[in-house]
């Protein structure tokens, strides 16, 4: 039965409703006679405090308001992948279809399509004990993902019948006796957005998870099940970073939150995934991808549910043992929802405005990261991983305001976008002084083991160089770079190479965009033999103006755009024209002398 | 929209306070609902309910709360949101701030009437736009290439050129392929009538008044009027663009009073203040505004908006310039400096972007050298700039062969590159060769950001070679 009651007042994203005793905090709230989808943020009395995530224009009090009974919740289940959502899972091209070009309100279409049949192959047995977790069969759900039906989380006991054949996400596949008697099961499950799912251990973060970005991999890594956040101000990149991401990170399965940001960014998205090949499948990117828009100019109260609906999702595709990754873009405008809503609310603002709770609201969902063991029976030992990378946009790109600064406490990945850097096109734009990684020394033995045993100290190596170039700038900005020895010149040529040659990276360039790990490690071995040899031509006495000017300099510029596939060989090359070059510098030496 | 039919008349105001009066013992009144109001003296004012409950309605009146008194003014609550009369007559007119006519001409005979508060644009519905436009400014052409459906402002700040450049770019803009001019709608917010004179003269004299619609919000006009008037005029593009397949460059000036007016509001609600006075909401606000550029599947008309904003006191991380440029697809940053030194246009293009370029420009679009070209004019001019700043401290002397080219580099590309006169429209071709010229005055092996095949065709040194 449902209980109503009736709107009080209206001001902007936020309705009070009277007549509400006996409802629940953060319960969903079909609000006017349009039914506009709303929640519950706040409790008084008789009052209910409702945000709506539609437009409220045209709501006049004395409408009525229903009751749900039922917490904001996302469907799980196959068809999730390929598809489009807003900020509360209604998927956006089945609106287009039944309203046009543009969002309406009141447009109710369910996220899982219900007329849809799918191929259920069962794998569990009937007759045997399941419970939460347990894989029950599979469906293709596309091209490179195996859907995996679980048993709901709650639920334990015997699986009495399981059918094989093909379904609609409500249809019964199976039942499961229990203590409560029995439970028919669907290949659709519900969850509330505001609750993580269960798991059973947290793991080490030892796993790298590769983007094929250099300067995130070899420099500031992420590991699997970790965090990172990208604040930078405006045009310093953290769109295209978080695209790049999204594309290249060897994660099995894609969640794309973008938060109030721009439509034109996710049309983007839209119509290049299913252009772009994954390289790890070598199948679309669009098949193991799905997105979650709320554009800056849909309802606000919608956007502050949407980083919950990714995270929701990202869970369910974990417990099926995938590594999925989560790009959040961007959770300032998460933040600042939750401020207006704050503000509406007449609650006492905290720091500049946002409410007191914002940093236990971004450490709540930060700590949903991990890569964890799964529940299964205990007979199965399942992994999966949830890695979120949340973009942060600091109104005048100041790091010290509030959002940044909770979010650093609570990351273990710093990729700090400096406009100094953007303004000159060295993109990424992020800073190699000011940016960090925690997960580096949990990774340095899986670098040693799967790449090279001394990739670890090449990195140390090129971060010493760049740090030593910043004080050595110091000191040319006051005396001029003729002033230096000729072996701190050579530093800072090596360190242009590496800002040059190996941390810039055009993600619009076919081959660039993506490096493999391997490149990665032979680009960088490149330029630091190339410095060895310096410093011991040095010593030899050649100047350092013809060590500036050799032409191998050219070649290793160039070594980005050869392909992943091959680079090897042509790094052979490279380093024996570099001998070369070096002995021929020799000689003539040796024979003015 | 459920539209109550039966409009509401009451005397029953409570409290007047700067732009909002308070209305008491009211009835069904809706949120956003267009209010009418007649003073004791028989003025009429237009208002819009920013927040109902039972029983109480507050209203923000647009042309302020003068002359309303607290027993005597009548208000009409009329069932209905804020609408605005289309019709496609409206090309060569002139209205003011809510979009009645002010020159002398009829009223429109609407062909809609639509609401000014638009929907947001279906994600999925959206065509990315990737269609150049030519400006005919070298520094926007070649560096910060405008496509057709975005968004990318003008932050300029007092005593700037920015009139003469939008003016330039209304005058100049073309797509390269079609050669299809564009119609211009252009919302004033709170300028002053030179300014407005200027644009109206250079229409005028380049008959590009014919094809313009103009909402005039000046600066004597009520401020509160201002929150309206870039919604009439997006409305009316989009009317245009989407029902008559025309393509509408949209030009809001100034944004920055558009958030004044928007803070006097918020003052007045005495609601919970953002950064430096504005509303928390401000990024929300402006995002409705900002969002309605763009181009849609299957439609033929396209929007691409140019706001113009004046930084206070030339800060790009004031709120307002800051929030916008989150918003909109890049900048064109205008230089107080390079304005004193004499160039026009004073575009700097290093904080400069357009982040749709990358879609804009290549073959068939522009050409091929272009991508390279423009990055590494952007990597010589960075490099030189750092070059006077260094010159400055340890003298010229000090500088390498290579430092010293840089430095050239950057004058020269001031000179002849970024400046130009208000009339010259240079083609895609010539901003780009420009760009050749230039960068050959650099050692080839500095060219890191062109690919080799690129420079082999396009060098200055290898074409005369042919």
């Amino acid at each position: 039965m449902e209980e109503e009651g009736t709107i009080e007042k209206i001001a902007g994203p936020l309705v009070v409703a009277n007549n509400m005793r006996g409802c629940e905090m953060y319960e969903v709230i079909k609000v006017g006679e349009e039914g506009l989808l709303g929640e519950t943020i706040r409790l008084n009395g008789d009052f209910a405090y409702i945000q709506v995530y539609e437009d409220t224009t045209g709501l006049k009090p004395n409408e009525p308001v229903v009751r749900t009974k039922s917490p904001l919740s996302v469907e799980l289940g196959p068809g999730i992948l390929k598809n489009f959502y807003d900020g509360v899972q209604r998927p956006l091209k089945a609106i287009k279809a039944k309203v046009g070009d543009y969002i309406e309100r009141g447009v109710y279409v369910e996220a899982l399509d219900r007329t849809n049949k799918w191929q259920f192959t069962a794998t569990a047995e009937e007759g045997c004990e399941v419970e939460g977790g347990d894989i029950l069969g599979v469906v293709q759900e596309s091209k490179v993902i195996e859907h995996k039906i679980l048993v709901p989380p709650a639920i334990r006991g015997k699986l009495l019948e399981l059918k094989e054949g093909e379904f609609t996400v409500q249809d019964c596949i199976g039942r499961v006796q229990t203590d409560k008697g029995d439970v028919e099961l669907q290949m659709m499950q519900k969850w509330p957005v505001r609750h993580g799912r269960p798991y059973k251990d947290k793991l080490d973060p030892e796993v790298p998870l590769l983007t094929g970005q250099r300067i995130n991999d070899t420099f500031f890594p992420i590991a699997k099940g970790g965090t990172g956040a990208i604040p930078g101000g405006f045009g310093t990149g953290k769109t295209v970073m978080q695209h790049q991401l999204a594309r290249w990170a060897d994660a099995r399965v894609i969640v794309y939150v973008g938060c109030g940001e721009r439509g034109n960014e996710m049309t983007e998205v839209l119509e290049d995934f299913p252009k772009l090949i994954d390289p790890y499948s070598g199948e679309t990117l669009m098949e193991r991808s799905t997105l979650i828009a709320n554009t800056s100019n849909m309802p606000v109260a919608a956007r502050e549910a949407s980083i919950y609906t990714g995270i929701t999702i990202a869970e369910y595709y974990r417990d099926m043992g995938y590594d999925v990754a989560i790009q959040a873009d961007s959770t300032s405008r998460w933040a600042e929802a939750l401020r207006e809503i704050s503000g509406r609310l007449e609650e006492m603002p905290g720091e500049e405005g946002y409410p007191a709770y914002l940093a236990t609201r971004l450490s709540d969902f930060y700590e949903r990261a991990g890569r964890v063991k799964v529940i299964c029976s205990e007979s199965e030992d399942r992994i999966g991983s949830v890695s979120i990378v949340g973009a942060v946009s600091p109104p005048g790109g100041d790091f010290s305001e509030p959002v940044t600064q909770n979010t650093l406490r609570v990351v273990g990945d710093f990729w700090a976008l400096d406009s100094t850097l953007a303004d000159r096109r060295h993109f990424p734009a992020i800073s190699w002084l000011r940016s960090y990684s925690l997960y580096s020394e949990y990774l340095g033995d899986w670098f040693a083991k799967s790449v090279a045993s001394d990739f670890m100290e090449q990195r140390e190596e090129m971060m010493g160089l760049l740090q030593k170039e910043s004080e050595l700038q110091e000191i040319v900005q006051l005396v001029g770079a003729d002033a230096l020895p000729p072996r701190e010149r050579g530093t800072l040529e090596v360190a242009r190479m590496i800002r040059e040659d190996f941390l810039q990276q055009n993600a619009y360039h076919d081959i660039d965009s993506f490096c493999s790990l391997e490149k990665q490690y032979l680009m960088a071995k490149a330029i630091l033999q190339w410095y060895d040899s310096v410093k011991d031509a040095i010593d030899g006495a050649i100047g350092v103006d013809k060590l500036e000017r050799m032409r191998i300099k050219d070649a290793m510029a160039r070594m980005k755009y050869i392909p992943n596939k091959g680079f090897r060989a042509k790094y052979d090359e490279i380093m024996s024209a570099m001998k070369a070059e070096f002995e021929e510098l020799r000689a003539i030496e040796a024979d003015v002398a | 929209m459920a539209v109550d039919v039966s409009a509401r008349e009451y005397t029953t105001i409570k409290e007047a306070a700067g732009p909002l009066i308070v209305v008491e013992g009211v009835e069904g009144v809706a949120y956003g609902e267009v209010v009418r109001v007649v003073t004791p003296g028989g003025e009429q004012k237009t208002g819009q309910v920013l927040e109902t409950s039972r029983g109480l309605a507050v209203v923000q009146i647009f042309e302020g709360t003068s002359g309303i008194d607290t027993s005597k003014t009548k208000v009409r609550f009329t069932g209905d949101i804020m609408r605005i009369s289309v019709s496609q007559d409206m090309v060569g007119r002139f209205f003011d701030g809510l979009g009645r006519p002010v020159d002398g001409g009829p009223e429109v005979i609407p062909e809609d009437r639509l609401p000014v508060i638009g929907a947001a644009i279906n994600p999925t519905a959206r065509d990315y736009p990737r269609e150049f436009i030519q400006t005919g400014i070298s520094t926007i052409d070649g560096m910060n290439t405008l496509v057709r459906g975005q968004k990318l402002p003008i932050f300029s700040g007092a005593g700037m050129p920015h009139n003469a450049l939008a003016a330039q770019i209304a005058r100049q803009a073309k797509v390269l392929t079609t050669g299809e001019p564009f119609s211009v709608v252009f919302g004033a917010m709170g300028i002053t009538h030179e300014e407005s004179a200027f644009f109206m003269h250079d229409f005028e004299r380049t008959g590009a008044i014919e094809r313009i619609v103009a909402f005039l919000n000046l600066a004597d006009d009520p401020a509160i009027e201002r929150v309206i008037t870039p919604r009439m005029a997006l409305t009316t593009a989009e009317f245009l663009a989407y029902e008559h397949d025309m393509h509408i460059l949209v030009i809001l000036t100034d944004m920055t009073n558009y958030c004044e007016a928007l803070r006097e509001i918020s003052a007045a609600r005495e609601e919970v203040p953002g950064r430096r006075g504005y509303p928390g909401y401000m990024y929300t606000d402006l995002s409705t505004i900002y969002e309605r550029a763009g181009r849609i599947h299957g439609r033929k008309g396209t929007i691409t908006q140019i706001p113009i904003l004046s930084m206070p006191d030339d800060d790009i991380t004031h709120p307002i310039p800051d929030l916008t440029g989150y918003i909109t697809e890049g900048q064109f940053v205008l230089s107080r400096d390079m304005h004193r030194r004499g160039i026009y246009p004073p575009v700097d293009v290093l904080p400069s972007l357009s982040r749709l370029m990358d879609e804009g420009i290549g073959p068939g679009r522009t050409r091929e050298d272009h991508a390279g070209v423009s990055s590494q004019l952007y990597s010589g001019y960075a490099e030189g700039r750092d070059m006077r700043d260094l010159v400055a401290v340890v003298g010229e002397e000090a500088l390498t062969d290579r430092d010293r080219k840089y430095l050239e580099f950057a004058d020269e590309f001031e000179k002849q590159f970024v400046t130009q006169s208000r009339n010259d429209d240079r083609s895609i071709e010539e901003t780009l060769d420009l760009g050749w010229e230039l960068l050959a005055t650099l050692p080839e092996g500095e060219l890191k950001r062109i690919d080799e095949h690129i420079i082999k065709k396009y060098h200055p040194k290898y074409r005369e070679a042919k």
